[in-house]
């Protein structure tokens, strides 16, 4: 049965700058190929593209009074890039589609099923 | 005139019914199922339209024939290749073929034999599950492809792509418009059912406040599966699966509170079951047992029976509820009848009992490390009057569900044991 999964592109900053612009062409290229083909597989569901984490505000609520800092400056050289939402039948196929993401070759890709609404009788 | 909210319910049942039969005569005149499928789901479009606003014509299906045939011409004169297929379809069409027939004209066998046979076609076994499910309530179902995207959550253009390529799978792979011959029959109409049972499934959301758009997958599974047994009666896995989803769904109502947090099944108010499937579909069960052999569905049939007869989760007869356990495992062995077998034995010989099923379960290569056998677990620890043990094991179920109201459930199961140790 169909499951949703979250294809979550890791980035490193530091690994990407050292690139040739070749090979960051190829990275943008990768993207251009991947998305027609889930499109046309029937098992697109969305995707989007973050900007750097520098950009990030971090919200809290802390009785009721809201605060917004910079941030977080993460410790981690690797971070959340931007994401693809698929629909597809199986956790393989998941992994297959995965490894098609240009990023799987330089950093990781993360896979994890979505939550669903349905949950068969207990 | 135009058409009032029960008004627009009846054309909506009109068309959905009459859509595999639209689809059958023009597969039969034009052969193109791809082409005359698009067919239909414009003139169903069309008539969406139109007949709420000018009425109903005097007869439907005749209507939505002609409309149909006459977008098929479009499409076809549009085509670069025009004349080659014109002269294709001409050469293919009766005389009497271009005009709609009389209202009696068309007899009733031949339709519903076509409903059949598309069945098979959308559940063919080169498509892959979710592909058969979508063609099927498009092509059978005569849902739209915009309604069927809003049922499973996927962009619209995703749905239109996957029911596509699944038509064009059908089409490169050479599967034809005809009923198959026995034994193939036979197996290809079990795929039928399991593309209907799932589509049951996904349908059965424990939440309805969030999807008031959504259309009810429960409702069109249960309106193919009548329609297949109008059309074989006599099978018993047919009655058995239909039984099935009636008991099913007559819980509905007391399956989640307030909050839309799951009731499990011994907690559930069976005042609140729908009398009428809980009477029904014992019947329809035991009507078709002495016809043939037994079946999956007929025992799962049997199963939920046995728990809709008890006015009281303690008045449930798990004696019987373990030996039909039993007979499913002989008839149709799964882990997930394993599992639940479990329960079973834990309620006729004690938790340890059960407890000791599980853990031959672990390390089943299919079922090993699914939420549920902890979940279960959980259960039967908290029977046996270990809390602690108990909580952990619902809470490793928490983490491992994909399901947002199990795992609301499994973490309120949790908490009620205290805090974590």
């Amino acid at each position: 049965m169909a499951v949703k999964y979250l294809l979550m592109i890791y980035m490193n900053e530091t690994l990407f700058e050292s690139l040739t612009d070749d090979e960051r062409n190829a990275v943008f290229a990768g993207h251009n190929e991947f998305m027609p083909k889930i499109q046309s597989s029937g098992e697109f569901i969305g995707t989007a593209a973050l900007v750097s984490p520098t950009q990030s505000k971090t919200v809290r609520v802390r009785d009721g009074v809201t605060s917004a800092t910079d941030g977080p400056y993460i410790e981690t050289k690797e971070y959340l890039a931007g994401y693809y939402a698929v629909d597809c039948e199986s956790l393989d196929r998941a992994i297959e589609l995965a490894a098609m993401i240009p990023d799987a070759s330089l950093t990781a890709i993360e896979v994890r099923p979505v939550m669903v609404e349905s949950g068969l009788e207990i | 005139m135009s058409a009032t909210g029960d008004g627009r319910q009846r054309i909506e049942d009109l068309l959905r019914d009459n859509a595999p039969r639209v689809l059958g005569v023009l597969v039969r005149r034009y052969g193109d199922f791809d082409e005359c499928e698009d067919a239909v789901q414009e003139a169903l479009l069309a008539a969406s339209t139109q007949w709420p606003a000018h009425g109903v014509p005097d007869n439907p299906r005749a209507w939505l024939v002609t409309v149909a045939a006459r977008r098929l011409t479009d499409q076809v004169r549009s085509d670069i290749s025009r004349r080659r297929r014109e002269e294709t379809v001409a050469a293919m069409t009766p005389a009497d073929g271009l005009v709609a027939p009389a209202p009696d004209d068309e007899p009733r066998s031949v339709d519903d034999d076509d409903t059949l046979t598309l069945l098979l076609l959308c559940c063919h076994p080169v498509l892959p599950l979710s592909s058969q499910a979508a063609l099927t309530l498009r092509a059978v179902g005569g849902l739209t492809t915009a309604e069927i995207a809003r049922a499973y959550f996927v962009p619209e253009p995703t749905m239109a792509q996957r029911i596509s390529r699944a038509k064009q799978r059908i089409k490169t792979s050479g599967v034809r418009f005809e009923m198959p011959a026995e034994p193939e029959l036979s197996q290809r109409l079990r795929v039928v059912l399991e593309v209907l049972y799932l589509i049951f499934n996904e349908g059965y959301t424990a939440t309805s406040g969030a999807s008031l758009a959504r259309p009810d997958l429960t409702y069109e599974a249960m309106r193919l599966v009548r329609a297949v047994r109008d059309l074989r009666p006599n099978d018993g896995e047919v009655a058995g699966l239909l039984a099935l989803m009636m008991l099913t769904e007559a819980r509905r109502p007391a399956r989640t509170g307030t909050d839309g947090e799951l009731v499990p099944l011994d907690e559930q108010d069976r005042t609140k079951w729908d009398p009428t499937a809980i009477r029904d579909g014992p019947a329809l069960v035991a009507a078709t047992l002495p016809s043939g052999p037994v079946g999956p569905y007929q025992v799962q049939a049997a199963i939920a029976a046995v728990h809709a007869e008890a006015s009281r989760a303690s008045d449930t007869d798990w004696a019987q509820i373990l030996s039909l356990y039993d007979l499913l495992t002989v008839l149709a062995p799964n882990p997930m009848v394993a599992l639940n077998r479990a329960v079973a034995v834990a309620m006729v010989h004690g938790p340890r009992a059960g407890l000791d099923v599980l853990t031959s379960l672990d390390d089943d290569a299919q079922i090993g490390g699914h939420h549920r056998i902890d979940a279960v677990r959980g259960h039967l620890l908290e029977m046996s009057g270990k809390p602690a043990a108990a909580r952990l094991a619902y809470d490793r179920a928490a983490q491992k569900t994909i399901s947002v109201p199990e795992q609301r459930y499994l973490r309120s199961r949790a908490a009620r044991l205290g805090p974590r140790a």
